[in-house]
């Protein structure tokens, strides 16, 4: 293990302790490791499925489970693009296209740069204000494929 | 002495993704340029999306309205002196007399878009714990009894009779019971459950207080879905506050009962709506659904008796005990009682928040309320009841809201939320989506659904492309009716409904495109 690796060991530990004594406490570490870390790394299975007396089977298997959480490190900012049927009725489709050709990547990837990650998202709860965008917890509404190229500046 | 005017600027979600911080900063500046005494309040938001961000002006007790206010807008509004209420070409009048909201019977809502979520000053002067101090005065039974015979069925789908699953609870014995909030809110075209979490949310934690004291549960939890993140911030703030108040906590109130809260993250799951995979989810597993029985009612989360109800059933205790279950009971059409939070969107002029006494006709949702399409042409189909519910052709468009006679059609009125599309839409294309989400958010446990739905998306697909037309219409029946019958919860289950509901009513768009 190198020195990074060791001092992400060490926060993951602490994720896990501060925790531990909850009732079904696994997914607000998870949560926690993914907030503090950005995403959920590998080591963390092991430490958590040890610090909660469980199988990494199963650490593993609610990691995997859940869209929300990330087993790779994400780019700088994750662009949310909502792909449910009321972003459909104003064009959603349309703008997921554009979204994939502007970034060239697609859903679950990252820039070449490292500065966007690109995840699909089914509704936001801006609805009457379709198609929404999230980024990072900044939601969006009424997006054109203009004003994405703003936000996305 | 110089007075101040009051201006609100809504914080709400929808709000903010349109503005609202730039214009609440730009009033600010605006007003500290001119040495003019302006406070700025961040209220919640009044529902009528299509005008925010909604700017009020406090002028003389009276809320007038201006918007959409961009900041570009607010050097007008000044000049204009919109602080004395004056004409602008954004004015909309005295809030409460904006057509859209004077037609509302807001109950659930009432304070939803007046005051400011967090204060809980404000929550106690427009009427709120009054619900709980009476609830306080009450024996378990009859608290359980005013929400049953109030009429009130849960507002997260499946409308079962509240006050029923209340008393299961009740009536069984355990040394540890829990309330459990849905706030999982999956459904596209829904956000009532995120602007109460967002705008008022003490009638949430009030109305999870008054189910613990009912059915003697000390522990509440309230799971939110990831995607919501401002949601999740207002409602631990609130919490807190209300906590330290005396609202939570060990005696609450001063009573003998003890009631305590937790806001859990989801993590974007769309089964996890579903009670029993909610439940595992809580208890930090994968979100299998559960076999049934045992109900969540005796075997619930960490296997004991458990309320569990979505945030627009909670949020709508308080005004029944507060105003008793004969007032509510009296709103309403058959067994449908009370009022339902409709949630108008997609591609609707007039998109928002409406909540109205069951009864009404969708037509007048959506042409009186909704004002037709956003882009001016014909409405072709309306989903309704979220991504498992049927799409309604306009010539059901007469239906009356009520839980009855939307199922008599083949639709649901389910969470209240309606998509509109126009008439450049591919039914075709609809259909596909709805197995295609149901194939990415199926929990795995059932082949019909897991299997099925992958199936139905490639079926869909052919038929698309011309290949055998018929025969593959014929396999999509037969599929949709495996997935009906051999699907643990709805999400296989009902699945098929939007897909039958075009082949039913959109046939025309069932084929090879050209
Ligand atoms: C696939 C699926 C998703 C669901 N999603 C939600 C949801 O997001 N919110 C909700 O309140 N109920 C949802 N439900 C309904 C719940 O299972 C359950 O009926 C509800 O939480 C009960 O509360 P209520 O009686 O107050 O409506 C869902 C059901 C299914 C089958
Ligand atoms: S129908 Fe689908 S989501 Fe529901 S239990 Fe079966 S596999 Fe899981
Ligand atoms: S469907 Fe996109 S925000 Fe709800």
């Amino acid at each position: 293990m190198n020195q990074g690796e060791q001092k992400q060991a060490t926060a993951i530990r602490r994720l896990a302790e501060a925790r531990a004594g909850e009732p079904g406490a696994l997914l607000p570490i998870l949560h926690a490791i993914q907030d503090e870390i950005g995403y959920v790394p590998d080591t963390a299975v092991r430490i958590v499925a040890e610090t909660l007396n469980l199988s990494r089977a199963e650490v593993h298997g609610v990691v995997t489970f859940y869209h929300f959480f990330r087993t790779k490190p994400a780019g700088k900012q994750t662009v949310y693009l909502c792909r449910a049927e009321a972003c459909q009725s104003m064009g959603a489709r349309a703008l997921e296209d554009y979204a994939r050709r502007k970034l060239n990547i697609d859903f679950h990837e990252t820039t070449a740069d490292g500065r966007f990650s690109l995840e699909p998202v089914y509704c936001l709860g801006n609805c009457a204000c379709s198609p929404a965008v999230m980024v990072d917890e900044t939601v969006y509404g009424r997006v054109t494929a203009q004003r994405l190229d703003e936000i996305l500046k | 002495m110089a007075t101040s005017t009051t201006v609100f600027v809504p914080v709400d979600t929808t709000a903010r993704s349109l503005g609202a911080d730039a214009v609440a900063a730009a009033i600010a500046a605006e007003a500290t340029r001119r040495g003019v005494s302006v406070q700025v309040v961040r209220n919640g938001s009044r529902g009528l999306y299509w005008l925010e961000p909604l700017v009020e002006v406090v002028v003389d007790g009276t809320r007038m309205a201006y918007g959409p206010v961009a900041a570009s807008d607010v050097v007008s509004l000044f000049d204009a002196n919109f602080l004395s209420g004056a004409k602008h070409a954004l004015a909309l009048g005295p809030t409460e007399k904006i057509d859209y909201l004077a037609r509302q019977t807001r109950l659930t809502f009432a304070r939803v878009g007046i005051i400011d979520p967090l204060s809980l000053d404000d929550y106690r002067q427009h009427g709120g714990y009054r619900g709980l101090a009476n609830a306080l005065k009450m024996t378990g039974e009859q608290i359980v009894a005013a929400v049953a015979d109030s009429g009130l069925r849960g507002r997260g789908g499946a409308a079962f009779p509240t006050g029923i699953k209340w008393k299961t609870v009740l009536g069984a014995p355990a040394d540890q019971k829990y309330v459990v909030c849905n706030a999982d809110e999956g459904d596209s075209g829904t956000f009532a459950d995120r602007m109460i979490m967002e705008s008022d949310p003490f009638v949430l934690i009030e109305g999870m207080t008054i189910g613990g004291v009912a059915v003697g549960a000390t522990k509440g939890y309230v799971y939110i879905r990831a995607e919501y993140p401002q949601a999740i911030r207002t409602m631990r703030t609130a919490i807190e506050t209300a906590k330290a108040a005396g609202y939570l906590g060990a005696g609450v109130q001063g009573s003998q009962y003890t009631f305590d809260l937790e806001v859990r993250e989801a993590a974007g799951a769309y089964i996890c709506g579903e009670e029993t995979s909610l439940l595992e989810s809580l208890e930090g597993k994968r979100g299998m659904v559960r076999y049934r029985p045992p109900l969540p009612a005796i075997k619930g989360l960490f296997g004991k008796p458990t309320i569990i109800n979505n945030v627009m059933s909670l949020a709508s205790v308080p005004v029944i005990l507060d105003k008793g279950a004969d007032f509510y009971k009296n709103f309403g059409s058959g067994r449908s009682r009370g009022t339902l939070t409709i949630q108008l969107t997609g591609n609707i002029k007039q998109g928002g928040l409406i909540e109205i006494a069951f009864g009404v006709p969708l037509r007048e949702i959506l042409y009186d309320f909704g004002g037709g399409t956003a882009t001016g042409r014909p409405i072709r189909a309306v989903q309704s009841g979220g991504p498992l519910g049927a799409y309604m052709h306009p010539s059901q468009f007469d239906t009356l809201f009520d839980y009855e006679k939307f199922a008599a059609v083949g639709a649901m009125v389910g969470h209240g939320g309606l998509v509109v599309f126009d008439d450049t839409v591919d039914m075709a294309e609809q259909a596909r989506f709805a197995m295609e989400f149901c194939a990415i958010e199926s929990c795995g446990k059932c082949t019909p659904c897991r299997i099925g739905a992958v199936r139905g998306v490639e079926v869909i697909d052919r038929i698309r492309s011309g290949e055998n037309a018929t025969a593959n219409l014929v396999l999509l029946r037969e599929l949709c009716d495996t997935m009906i019958s051999g699907s643990l919860c709805a999400l296989g289950g009902m699945a098929p409904f939007p897909v039958m509901s075009v082949l039913n009513h959109f046939p025309e768009d069932m084929r090879a495109r050209a």
